[in-house]
């Protein structure tokens, strides 16, 4: 039943529609479904596979859950999103509530560079890092051995914790943002009242700010965790090095499709195997929203 | 009153401090980026030195470096002009018109473009560009680009349109018009600050993106600036870091500089849950 | 020839049928209103007129040319709309200019033409501003110069002043009214408000869920309403509508409302033969039909306590309460009486109306 009005005719409407849902369709919702027929096969870029491949069934699929890289790109990869999520949603609030009801240069100045750290384009970001963290000429280490400690070669000491940090300080902009909205949004009688009956602030952000803002607080989680499992400008950073120890899954993935033997088929089957992890935490998230 | 006043100072005090330890932790890495192009003899220290244009000079007649200029704003231009224009009719007829499943198609709009993300896709984005011959071609990234920002574009134009009754294009038909005359005369004028927020949106994130030109291209002359810093880091030999510092300060430029100016004007911060 | 005729018009918007088969004709240079509570497809019929929407089924006439398949444009309407509908980034002299534009007349007719009205409608000085930065009032007389500029074969405005504050209202009600008769244009107004219909209208249609109750002139719906719809939805205060039972006693008829009996013997003969004994019907008065008197000198008067006065200068609306119901009378001697006195109503039996319990319609 299509309801059109003077407005716009049926058919019109239909060829409106058409170039966005042509686009969308061949560009982003067929390469999903796609994923996962390659996935079945032992398609690949170079080798006898490449000229004449076959269907493997689930056969990539049980390879990569025996494959030790993958399980352990899995493990990285929960560390990194862990260490991430505490990191950004953290800052980010901490941000939100020192900034909240500041106005002026402070909290200009400072919201500003936050964000800049955001826009930044990623690459840039990783190089940027890559300076800082130098063993030898980094700032980092400059001002570490000023003071007189010792200088340290972090990528090598601390690897997933240079990403997890890295990565924080890219993407805090975002949860900052939403957390002052969200702050925002509380009428300040409700923290008026808590003055006068005396509260610290301690129990004012336990008792009154924290559980008003659960929604934002949530919605924020799930997407934090669904953006940064599946970010890869780590890759710039330390391209799953040293050792594979910051292999991010999507890095892991990037190897076996694109690097060495360019196993298509496989990395399609980790590709449908990324798609359900992030299927399952958009439902959530829709969810969520629809709860709102 | 007096210890109310301390508690205060107090307080005071290790919120600055805070404060102060989160803006170094922010600023610090950046530092380089501003020091560094500058310096005649950059290294990956920050070393204040007497400044000079010598980078500059050097990355300006580096001709892949400039060409890589080029590719960056062909690629982000042609997918915001296209997503601009192709959202706008699809919003258009969205807003206007209601279809059985309509909802079950801005669900699935909703779903796929959170789903699908570059990395889940890239396996077979790439293999559906290779069959269809457009690998190292510029188009292959502009295609890819449109597909993943079209659905949040449509919702934002789409937004913009609801707010906008349908009385008026009614009175324009009314009196004389026929449909697109009520859409291009009285809708579109009324539209700008939707256009301009997808437009805007599209370029900042299109022009830093690096996955899907790093797969899909393969020529170092199609190559934008992302990829092209990645390149010039990492091949053989030491990279040059006073051009590489130089042009990569050039390449922030174009979008802190849009952020300052979208910031002055509209505000950046969440109305209700997007950027800007 | 009429200027609009509608020929058994059905539309429905899905399953539900917003216009039921519905037939009128509207005289040339007629000012005709639509008249209804929310839901009764007066809209949908304006906006049939318009060619906003299609009908199912049925013919539409403007100027004796069949038009359904006529795009609006086609048609030479001039509409003017509930909020106005002025395009919000266009001043006002474009606004007014607008149907000049899009037809592609020459510049400087469109200047004069624009001017002319605009001066008409008391609106010079707001040429170049834009439509917030005008009144509510102003805005409607724009949304009319806009409408009026296309020297339209007919006039549609769908309830023009719901938007304006009491005073206004009156104030451009009349206005409007002159402006129609003065370019003797046909119009077709949609209102759910009875009084403004009954002011402004040279007849009115009466619509209740897609059906047209009653076509007339504003004395014919009020004095003579063909059924119970009409009967109670024209009139303020409204007419009494009560349930009661006709009883024939030999020559005699009554009606029984149980709590009081009333002889109406008198106008048997209008009676008789449409309605059975025992029947239950609807008895109608209208509230200045009821005198009202203090002692109980008439026959066949009814006696009964005063509920509520309600003094309106010169007119005094008065509830009577018998027994558990409620008569309304108005009285225009500026009585001296208050709540609790005892009073006697007499019927003026000549503006009776009966109507069958039924479907509603008319016996007398």
């Amino acid at each position: 039943m299509f309801e059109s009005g003077i407005i716009l005719s049926k058919k019109r409407a239909f060829l409106f529609m058409l170039p966005a849902l042509a686009f969308v369709t061949v560009f982003l919702m067929f390469p999903a479904i796609w994923a996962i027929y390659i996935g079945l096969t032992n398609e690949a870029l170079t080798g006898i596979y490449g000229l004449n491949h076959q269907f493997v069934w689930f056969d990539n699929f049980i390879k990569a859950f025996k494959d030790p890289w993958f399980l352990s790109s899995l493990q990285i990869s929960f560390k990194f999103v862990l260490g991430s999520l505490v990191g950004q949603a953290g800052l980010g609030l901490l941000l939100a509530l020192l900034l909240n009801n500041k106005t002026g240069i402070v909290k200009e100045l400072i919201s500003n560079i936050v964000i800049i750290a955001w826009i930044v384009p990623g690459v840039v970001v990783a190089y940027l890092w890559v300076a800082f963290l130098d063993k030898d000429f980094g700032l980092l280490n400059s001002i570490l051995g000023t003071l007189g400690f010792a200088r340290v070669n972090w990528f090598h000491t601390l690897p997933v914790g240079v990403i997890i940090i890295f990565n924080t300080w890219r993407g805090t902009a975002f949860s900052m943002l939403l957390f002052m909205a969200a702050l925002q949004s509380i009428p300040s009688s409700y923290l008026e009242t808590a003055d006068v009956i005396g509260a610290s602030g301690w129990s004012k952000l336990k008792d009154i700010i924290i559980p008003l803002i659960k929604p934002q607080i949530l919605t924020d989680l799930i997407l934090l965790t669904l953006w940064t499992f599946n970010v890869f400008t780590p890759f710039i950073l330390t391209k799953g090095g040293p050792a594979h120890m910051t292999e991010i899954l999507p890095i892991y993935t990037y190897r076996v499709a694109f690097m060495g033997t360019c196993r298509i088929g496989q990395g399609a089957a980790i590709s449908t195997i990324i798609l359900l992890i992030n299927l399952t935490l958009a439902l959530i998230y829709l969810k969520m929203l629809k709860r709102k | 009153m007096m210890s109310k006043q301390r508690t205060n100072l107090w307080n005071n005090f290790w919120v600055y401090l805070i404060l102060f330890i989160l803006v170094l932790f922010f600023i610090l890495p950046m530092i380089w980026l501003v020091i560094a192009p500058f310096s005649s003899k950059a290294s990956l220290a920050v070393k204040i030195t007497l400044p000079s244009l010598n980078n500059f000079r050097e990355l300006f007649k580096n001709k892949v470096a400039m060409l890589a200029f080029k590719n960056s704003f062909i690629i982000s231009f042609s997918s915001t002009i296209i997503v601009t224009i192709t959202s706008m009719l699809a919003a258009y007829a969205l807003s206007r018109t209601n279809f059985k499943w309509r909802s079950t198609l801005l669900y699935a709009l909703l779903l796929f473009s959170t789903v699908v993300t570059g990395i889940a896709a890239m396996v077979p984005l790439f293999v559906l560009n290779l069959r269809l011959g457009l690998i190292d071609s510029y188009l292959s990234v502009i295609f890819v680009f449109i597909g993943g920002f079209l659905p949040v574009s449509i919702f934002i134009i789409k937004d913009f349109f609801d707010a906008i009754p349908k009385d008026y294009e009614e009175a324009a038909i009314v009196a004389g018009s026929t449909p697109s005359q009520g859409f291009f005369r009285i809708i579109l004028p009324l539209s700008q600050q939707g256009m301009v927020v997808i437009a805007l949106y599209i370029f900042m994130n299109t022009w830093g993106s690096f996955l899907m030109p790093f797969i899909l291209l393969r020529s170092v002359n199609k190559y934008p600036v992302s990829v092209a810093i990645y390149t010039f880091f990492t091949q053989e030999g030491l990279p040059l870091l006073g051009l590489l510092s130089a042009y990569s300060l050039l390449y922030s430029i174009p979008v802190v500089v849009l952020y300052i100016i979208i910031n002055k004007k509209y505000g950046f911060g969440f109305h209700g849950g997007l950027k800007g | 020839m009429h200027d609009v005729a509608f020929e058994k018009v059905t539309k429905k918007f899905g399953k539900v049928v917003a216009v039921n088969n519905i037939s009128f004709q509207v005289n040339k240079g007629e000012l005709f209103t639509l008249l209804g509570p929310s839901g009764c497809g007066k809209t949908t019929t304006l906006r049939l007129v318009a060619g906003l929407e299609i009908p199912q089924s049925g013919n539409i006439y403007i100027k004796g040319k069949n038009v359904e398949q006529l795009l609006p444009k086609d048609r030479n309407i001039g509409m003017v709309f509930q909020n106005y509908a002025l395009f919000p980034h266009m001043n006002v002299f474009d606004n007014i200019a607008y149907p000049l534009k899009i037809r592609k007349q020459p510049q400087k007719e469109i200047i004069h033409k624009v001017t002319e009205i605009a001066k008409n409608l008391q609106t010079e000085e707001l040429l170049s501003r834009k439509p917030n930065q005008i009144s509510g009032g102003q805005q409607q007389r724009v949304a009319l110069g806009r409408a009026m500029v296309q020297e339209p074969n007919v006039f549609l405005f769908d309830e023009p002043l719901s938007n304006l504050d009491a005073k206004l209202r009156t104030e451009a009600r009349s206005f409007l009214k002159h402006i129609q008769k003065e370019m003797k244009t046909t119009a077709i107004y949609v209102t759910h408000d009875q009084k403004e219909a009954m002011a402004l209208s040279d007849r009115i249609a009466v619509l209740d869920k897609g059906v047209i109750m009653q076509v007339g002139t504003p004395k014919e719906v009020y004095k003579n309403p063909e059924n119970v719809f009409v009967a109670g939805f024209i009139g303020d205060p409204p007419m009494n509508l009560l349930d009661c039972s006709v009883k024939y006693d030999h020559n005699k008829i009554v009606l029984d409302f149980s709590q009081i009996k009333l002889d109406i013997t008198s106008i048997r003969d209008l009676i008789r033969d449409k309605v059975n004994n025992e029947e239950v019907v609807i008895f109608g008065i209208r509230p200045e039909d009821i005198r009202i008197e203090y002692k109980d000198i008439s026959p066949n008067s009814i006696k009964g306590e005063v509920f509520v006065v309600e003094r309106l200068g010169p007119e005094t609306i008065i509830h009577v309460k018998i027994g558990n119901l409620i008569l309304i009378a108005r009285d225009f001697s500026e009585p001296d009486i208050n709540m609790g006195d005892t009073i006697w109503l007499k019927i003026d039996f000549n503006s009776v109306h009966i109507y069958k319990k039924e479907d509603g319609k008319i016996v007398i």
